[in-house]
């Protein structure tokens, strides 16, 4: 299999020759998927700390849902997206299909469910600890989820982290909604669909070397950003 | 410590959501029509060769999505497309009849192969008869790896089995093996099991990790393939970009878009034959 070998050499001739379409391709997927667990954030953590600190019917379910949520393929995803902003679907009017805004609902729709779960998890766990404490204080709902939010802030880190992992690597919701179209939707995994059907393996896999080192820059520099501000606090 | 976080938690959103509203690299307000086609024609190289000739003359870029002929129709039929560029007659047909598209005309053809392993094992090497070749895998029940995925190249083996008179189908999970992906996957699939598949030829030429695999049955008249061009119907979806789109196809039909079609080469070898505006096609 000298096409595994030859991945390697094409990865890292590909970066030095700072390839511009290379270059495209990566920004758009970093652009992509960074909006999306942007935008995933918003929604998953306010929504995760409701559900941890809330006390209404139909908790459990609704928790047991969104967890059952972080499972969703992203193909189906991908199809329901199609299906709502396809010319002949409610949003057609909005042009959006085959453009990169959706290519970012369809990935925040992936990851929302997976940062919100997460940080329910993290916030409850918090809770058990803190209950107590909190409510000798007489903290409210907001202030508990606040506190909670403060303390958790690695976890939820890593929950966002989890988010993000699951954006930048999926394909198949990408697939559908962005048509894979050289210059405006071709990302990363797009791209590495294409080159594997046309049968350029060691390409594809130089192409993959890439982003799994996309992915480890972007967790390196949050995890970065968590050692500043710890010497921050202790300086 | 709280505010350097509030800090940078504020930098790092006001960063993302101005490249979120940032819009694609090809953000530009040019105008482009959506160009519904198949994987063959986009894996070949063809559009990397022509669309660029065609958007350099009018300041019309376009944008292929390159789907199985079948997802390609649908796509076009929810109007998620100004034009259609496929190869199956048939279901262009019944897309214009429909009324989804306003005519079809014949672009360009080349032909489809049955490519397998060297050594053979149905005995069909140097046969031109399509058929008579795929009554010969049956019968040895060497395997055969389809497309399953309805699309162009699909329904043309569909077609090849009605004609030799078998039904694969039945014997799908044995030495019938239907992988539902595109010609590209599914050639992957046939070099890493050893099976005999049916492809166009342009997919072909520009693939490259054939292994040892070869031709085995080419020429016959039952492997014409052949390409059509189809204006999504404005009528049924008012946002088709029709005069962009019936630009695109005038083009393709004229005396330039047809040479330059002619001209595209890979290897020393024509992929795709031009018979743009002949009645036959």
């Amino acid at each position: 299999m000298s096409d595994f070998s030859s991945a390697f050499s094409k990865a890292f001739q590909l970066l030095i020759s700072g390839d511009a379409a290379l270059l495209e391709i990566i920004m758009l997927s970093l652009q992509v998927s960074l909006s999306a667990v942007l935008l995933a954030t918003l929604i998953g953590l306010p929504l995760g700390s409701i559900l941890a600190v809330g006390r209404f019917p139909g908790r459990t379910a609704v928790a047991a849902g969104v967890n059952a949520l972080m499972g969703l393929p992203p193909v189906v995803v991908g199809l329901a997206v199609y299906m709502l902003l396809s010319n002949a679907g409610p949003l057609g009017v909005l042009e959006l299909l085959y453009t990169p805004t959706a290519l970012i609902i369809a990935q925040t729709l992936l990851v929302a469910p997976i940062i919100a779960a997460l940080a329910r998890q993290a916030a409850e766990d918090l809770l058990e600890e803190y209950d107590e404490q909190l409510r000798s204080l007489g903290a409210g709902k907001l202030q508990t989820i606040s506190t909670l939010m403060w303390d958790g802030r690695y976890r939820l880190l890593t929950a966002i982290l989890a988010g993000f992992g699951r954006a930048i690597a999926e394909v198949g919701a990408v697939m559908i909604v962005g048509g894979n179209i050289n210059h405006v939707t071709r990302t990363m995994t797009t791209a590495i669909a294409l080159e594997t059907s046309k049968g350029d393996l060691a390409l594809a896999l130089a192409l993959g070397i890439i982003l799994l080192g996309i992915a480890f820059a972007v967790n390196a520099a949050l995890m970065s950003l968590r050692g500043t501000a710890e010497r921050a606090a202790h300086a | 410590m709280r505010k350097i976080w509030t800090r940078v938690a504020i930098a790092l959103t006001a960063f993302l959501l101005s490249l979120a509203f940032a819009g694609g690299p090809s953000a530009q307000n040019r105008p482009y029509i959506i160009l519904q086609s198949t994987t063959s024609t986009a894996n070949s190289g063809l559009y990397d060769y022509i669309l660029p000739l065609f958007t350099q003359k009018t300041g019309i870029e376009v944008r292929v999505v390159a789907v199985g002929t079948g997802q390609a129709i649908k796509n076009a039929q929810n109007g998620d497309g100004d034009v259609l560029l496929v190869h199956a007659k048939a279901a262009e047909e019944k897309f214009v009849a429909d009324g989804y598209g306003v005519k079809r005309s014949g672009v360009m053809y080349n032909d489809f192969i049955i490519v397998g392993p060297p050594a053979d094992p149905a005995g069909i090497s140097g046969l031109n008869n399509a058929p008579e070749a795929l009554a010969k895998i049956a019968a040895a029940k060497a395997l055969f790896a389809s497309r399953g995925d309805n699309s162009g190249t699909h329904k043309k083996e569909l077609n090849l089995w009605k004609a030799a008179q078998t039904n694969p189908v039945k014997a799908s999970g044995t030495w019938y093996r239907e992988t539902g992906s595109g010609m590209g996957a599914t050639l992957n699939v046939a070099v890493g099991m050893g099976a005999y598949t049916l492809t166009d030829r342009g997919t072909w030429i520009a693939f490259r990790n054939r292994g040892n695999f070869k031709i085995h049955v080419q020429g016959g008249k039952a492997l014409f393939n052949q390409y059509g061009i189809i204006l999504v119907n404005p009528e049924k979806h008012a946002r088709v970009k029709a005069l962009e789109g019936q630009a695109f196809i005038d083009w393709i039909l004229s005396a330039e878009g047809q040479k330059a079609i002619g001209s595209y080469k890979l290897g020393g070898q024509q992929l795709f034959f031009p018979n743009g505006g002949r009645s036959g096609g």
